[in-house]
């Protein structure tokens, strides 16, 4: 490996655009020296899947039950309303 | 993955649902109700902070959206407009209730936020290597996928969004949580692009965190 040069991101730096480069808000030539980083940086590789898991397990899996009262009371609505 | 900008125009499946609704039809209202009204909920508590407070919000809306479904004109989704419904019933509610908007204060996002990384994870000014890592992540390639998803680590990850400053706990809900666009959740909060991503940011880091160390502590011995 050779020593990084100036115009190189360090991981510190990384793990603050890392949001950035997710939602796709980096400017052309940031993005450019970011997939340069993470081309060569294996850990910097991982700590970007980490953040994918965090937002896959954060993730709503199911569909959320919706109390059987709470169904009848706004079919009852429902129904008013068609009237 | 990067997020739609603009807001999501009606679908063909929402067009239909929408008229099955303006015909009365019940199973059409059913299968609105089951996708939305978790949602409702989640939108309604950030915004009011109150469970109880929250359902009465959500009510007042599912009304509200009655009342309304002859006018919506389809310019968005039905979800979208749904949940604008309740975000206005929901601030409104607030300010009623003297109670200030969790993410009013933004969080002092005017201020330099903690690092997303503890600093001494990295090698010091003066080395060679400055600024990379000097205890690196490691790959969580090898976790079992049942483990990710199991419920204890879910409900870890719940109690590290739980404990979120509230504007960040807001925007990791609706986003992260939800699977809201950034437009979406910015409308809903009354946020702009870039404090969102800010708050976006600064809670998925502390939920890695708090994963990471979780993952770590029960990984040991295996």
């Amino acid at each position: 490996m050779t020593d990084p040069t100036t115009d190189d991101l360090e991981c510190r730096e990384v793990v603050e655009v890392v949001t950035d480069y997710l939602e796709g808000a980096m400017a052309p030539g940031d993005r450019l020296r970011f997939d340069d980083h993470l081309a060569l940086c294996e850990d910097c590789q991982a700590y970007l899947e980490q953040m994918r898991t965090v937002i896959r397990v954060a993730g709503r899996p199911v569909a959320d039950a919706v109390p059987p009262e709470t169904m009848a009371g706004l079919l009852r609505a429902f129904r008013d309303w068609r009237r | 993955m990067s997020a739609p900008v603009t807001g999501s125009a009606i679908s063909a499946d929402d067009l239909e649902l929408l008229a099955r609704l303006r015909r009365g039809d019940e199973a059409a209202f059913t299968q609105l109700v089951e996708r939305l009204h978790g949602p409702m909920l989640r939108l309604a508590m950030v915004h009011v902070g109150n469970r109880a407070v929250a359902e009465e919000v959500v009510q007042d809306a599912w009304v509200g959206v009655l009342a309304q479904l002859g006018r919506f004109e389809g310019r968005s989704s039905l979800r979208t407009w749904v949940l604008r419904i309740v975000a206005n019933r929901a601030r409104t509610r607030a300010v009623r209730e003297r109670r200030t908007l969790p993410f009013s204060s933004l969080d002092g996002l005017d201020e330099p936020g903690r690092p997303a990384v503890e600093p001494e994870r990295f090698l010091p000014a003066g080395h060679r290597w400055a600024g990379h890592w000097a205890s690196p992540p490691r790959s969580w390639g090898d976790v079992p996928e049942e483990r990710l998803l199991s419920a204890e680590t879910r409900a870890e990850v719940e109690r590290a969004v739980e404990l979120l400053a509230p504007a960040q706990r807001a925007v990791i809900t609706l986003r992260d949580v939800e699977g809201m666009t950034a437009a979406e959740t910015c409308e809903l909060l009354g946020l702009t692009e870039g404090n969102q991503r800010v708050l976006l940011h600064r809670a998925r880091s502390r939920v890695r965190r708090a994963l990471e160390r979780y993952l770590d502590e029960t990984e040991v011995g295996r």
